[in-house]
């Protein structure tokens, strides 16, 4: 059994709750074993590094100190935010010894800085083996657009280069141990517009329509994505984009913790597939072993599935 | 790179780039104007100033150009333009030390909408040590965002099970105010300035 620390961060206890369900129902699958970290805090997000440089270091950093206290020598932060945010504040305390003597007077703290900050796909790509052993259930039938964003693989000082920034293939690889079968696509590193959900929409939904478009002209079933923020803009914001006329049907959004996890055969409803804003039923249906609240029956599964199709 | 607690011998306003490459640690005028930046940046089709033309801006110390730019409020830190630079000028780190400037200052003019979600998304934190999301939906309104979005959106995010009513307090709040506090007197002392 692994251990490896856990930051889950606002969102997954929030608006991003099958994140979290999905990533607890899959890890011990995978033999690891998440460590919270201990009344953690939020990392300040996209407003504290507008706001003061100074903030937007010193709250990761009393996580990051947290961690350390606990002997953790590594965090994983699923949410993309989080982890750009404890990341980089890592990366620039390591860099700025004026910075780190500061951080550590604010904090009251003896923070050491040795506490690594790992992305759900740094640490998925090393279960790759594992992921593929364990898809009892693998999703042949299912294309998919892996969607990056922007903070997942960029900058690569910040996330020490576990992927290529502008070409990379970490996503494509956990999705392909777990059967199914990404498309070539363009706009999979684009940013969706992150944290202006709500203060700014209609820049939101350009960006977000566009990503959506060529999703689907690639053939894809499903846009995959391993971020809090990604997944609203592009799932929930997807009724504004039909409204605004900027985008016409249906695409589904899961996050990568729930494609595995479908092909791990762990029943959809574990996993949050039903509190999508778009509707999962056509990937359902596409993955064949898994119908949806069915249970982990494979063959009762595909008796759904093959009603709905 | 630049200290927040330098104090710094000045007989009239410290030049911009000046000010800037204090606080990056990183000398705007590297930037040789190549436009790579702007190429990659998704908000470049929505704003006055690009990113080549903020960090021109600042390395003439052009601080009146720059505080009316939307550029610098609708830049969303997706990190293309810095991953992308080809001599290592960080525009997105740029681009925050300005905001940071203009945020504490009286010079800036960010989009109302776009401050009022910022200090809200603050607020919660401050106040309950993690983002309290209805909170912030609610603060957010009262403080100058579009009152009548989304109102018939959270229903259904509700339904989804996706929306906490109460918020999570931390045990360590006391530490968490202690942060802001301390950054905000840093950000007075920068003002002073």
């Amino acid at each position: 059994m692994t251990k490896i620390g856990y930051f889950p961060g606002c969102s997954l206890h929030g608006l991003s709750r099958e994140y979290e369900e999905s990533l607890k129902a899959i890890v011990a699958g995978l033999d690891t074993e998440l460590v919270e970290v201990d009344d953690w805090s939020c990392c300040g997000a996209s407003s504290a590094h507008g706001t003061s440089h100074l903030l937007a270091v010193t709250l990761p950093a009393r996580n990051l100190a947290i961690a350390e206290s606990q002997g953790l020598p590594e965090v994983l932060a699923p949410c993309a935010a989080c982890y750009a945010r404890l990341a980089s504040a890592r990366h620039e305390i390591e860099g700025d010894t004026d910075l780190a003597g500061h951080v550590n007077r604010i904090l009251v703290r003896d923070f050491k800085n040795t506490v690594k900050v790992r992305s759900i796909l740094e640490v998925l790509k090393g279960q790759v083996a594992t992921i593929k052993a364990k898809a009892t259930n693998p999703l042949k039938d299912l294309k998919v657009a892996c969607y990056y964003g922007c903070l997942l693989v960029r900058p690569v000082e910040v996330t020490g280069g576990y992927d290529d920034p502008e070409d990379p293939s970490s996503m494509e690889d956990i999705c392909k141990a777990a059967g199914a079968v990404p498309v070539k696509w363009n706009r999979r590193l684009d940013c969706c517009g992150g944290g202006m959900s709500m203060s700014r929409t209609g820049s939101v939904v350009r960006l977000s329509a566009a990503i959506l478009k060529d999703a689907k002209a690639a053939g894809a079933d499903a846009v995959v994505v391993a971020c809090p923020m990604c997944h609203s803009n592009l799932d929930f914001r997807q009724k504004a984009m039909q409204q605004r006329g900027a985008w016409e049907g249906d695409m589904p959004v899961l996050f990568l913790t729930q494609v595995v996890g479908l092909s791990m055969g762990i029943d959809p409803k574990t996993l949050g597939m039903g509190r999508h804003f778009v509707s999962t039923n056509s990937v359902m249906a596409r993955t064949a072993g898994t119908g949806s609240g069915a249970g982990t029956g494979t063959n009762k599964a595909t008796a759904v599935a093959g009603e709905v199709g | 790179m630049g200290s927040h607690e330098h104090s710094r011998n000045h007989s009239g306003p410290e030049p911009l780039a000046a000010r800037v490459q204090r606080m990056t640690g990183l000398n705007p005028a590297c930037c040789y104007q190549c436009g790579k930046c702007s190429a990659g940046c998704p908000m470049a089709a929505e704003t006055t100033l690009r990113p080549h033309d903020v960090m021109r801006l600042v390395a003439r110390d052009r601080l009146d150009k720059l505080a009316d730019a939307d550029g610098l409020w609708l830049c969303l830190t997706c990190e293309t333009c810095t991953s992308r630079c080809p001599n290592g000028c960080d525009p997105a780190r740029t681009m925050d030390a300005l905001r940071e400037i203009f945020a504490t200052g009286k010079d800036g003019k960010p989009p109302k909408a776009i401050s009022a979600f910022h200090k809200s998304f603050l607020a919660q934190v401050r106040a309950h040590g993690r983002l309290f999301e209805m909170g912030l939906i609610m603060s957010y309104k009262l403080g100058g965002g579009p009152m009548f979005a989304d109102v018939t959106t959270t229903p259904s995010v509700l339904a989804r099970g996706k929306l906490g009513l109460a918020p999570h307090n931390v045990k360590g709040l006391d530490e968490v105010r202690r942060i802001f506090d301390a950054c905000a007197a840093v950000a007075a002392e920068e003002e002073g300035r």
